[in-house]
């Protein structure tokens, strides 16, 4: 049997981690490793996971932080840093916002395939990390067909 | 019940008070409970609910499923659960000039999103009223129409294709 490859799943918990879920399906199957900002995630999606015959994830929880948390949002890069360079990805799945910007990041920096989907809450322009990640993604989405381009963001589809 | 959310970051109270003086005028016939993120500056307590900053997730999981009508700012996170459930759901977006938020796309979630019988859109707290009353009226009268828990198929299995194109 060919080896699959492994996933690194990201999102800050709240609407980014919801969308992101909805999306499960790419995973279906496949060894993942969750990355969010809330702990108590831990037991939902391993949960999730045996309800619906999947191997049992792996989860990992960094410090919560937004643009303006200086401290915070540097204590979250160094926890992202270490994760992603534990697990090695072989694919890096995010719809941001802050640990799925870095998580790209670093995924890119040691050889994964990167995929940014922007949220949907981002209708008139894509999010500020969304913007910033583009060099960085191999697939990088807009889930609003208006906001696609043809030199990027890409539409293929929106969680809803 | 009625579950007021206002997210996991930031303090709505424009949205709370509207919330507690609509209790105060239509006396709802069922409770109502609030997620509700103290604002730093002289926050507002409701007089009608109780309140808590935070839930965990397996908490608000329980108050969300248990709860017939949801309000909620305009975040995806809220919406996209409330309709998952088959749950009534009013929004108002956070608005940059009250400093609610950093920017002002919950504006633009409420103008794009497609209707939805079980989405009540409210544009300020001055329409929240309104939109407050239609959704009463609306819990339990409405055929199910609840959306799928997952993505479009056709989404997913391209996004799946590019995942598998990778295995070593």
């Amino acid at each position: 049997m060919p080896s699959r490859p492994m996933l690194m799943v990201v999102a800050s918990a709240g609407g980014h981690w919801v969308q992101l879920m909805r999306m499960r399906k790419v995973w279906d199957g496949l060894h993942v490793t969750y990355l969010s900002t809330e702990p108590g995630l831990a037991d939902i999606v391993k949960t999730m996971a045996r309800n619906e015959g999947n191997p049992p994830p792996k989860f990992s929880s960094v410090t919560d932080a937004n643009l303006s948390e200086k401290l915070r949002l540097m204590r979250q890069l160094f926890e992202v840093f270490f994760l992603v360079l534990r697990h090695r990805p072989d694919v890096i799945i995010t719809t941001g916002a802050a640990p799925g910007y870095f998580a790209l990041r670093f995924g890119k920096l040691f050889g994964a395939r990167t995929i940014w989907i922007d949220s949907m809450a981002n209708a008139e322009k894509l999010s500020r990390s969304g913007q910033e990640v583009r060099k960085y993604a191999d697939l990088w989405l807009t889930q609003w067909e208006h906001l696609a381009r043809p030199e990027g963001p890409h539409f293929m589809g929106a969680v809803l | 019940m009625i579950f007021l959310t206002t997210g996991t970051q930031l303090s709505f109270d424009r949205l709370v008070r509207a919330v507690d003086e609509w209790a105060d005028e239509t006396k709802p016939s069922c409770g109502i409970f609030g997620q509700v993120l103290p604002a730093t500056h002289d926050p507002y307590t409701p007089r009608n609910f109780e309140t808590k900053a935070r839930l965990s997730p397996a908490d608000y999981a329980e108050v969300f499923s248990k709860a017939s009508l949801i309000i909620s700012h305009a975040g995806m996170g809220t919406i996209l659960t409330a309709l998952t459930q088959d749950k009534q759901i009013c929004i108002m977006p956070r608005q940059i000039k009250y400093g609610e938020h950093r920017n002002n796309h919950q504006l633009a979630t409420v103008e794009r999103l497609k209707e939805h019988p079980r989405l009540f859109k409210a544009r300020d707290e001055h329409d929240l009223p309104r939109c407050l009353d239609a959704a009463m009226q609306a819990v339990g009268t409405s055929q199910t129409a609840a959306i799928d828990p997952f993505a479009a198929t056709d989404f997913t299995d391209k996004l799946r294709k590019f995942v598998l194109n990778t295995g070593k």
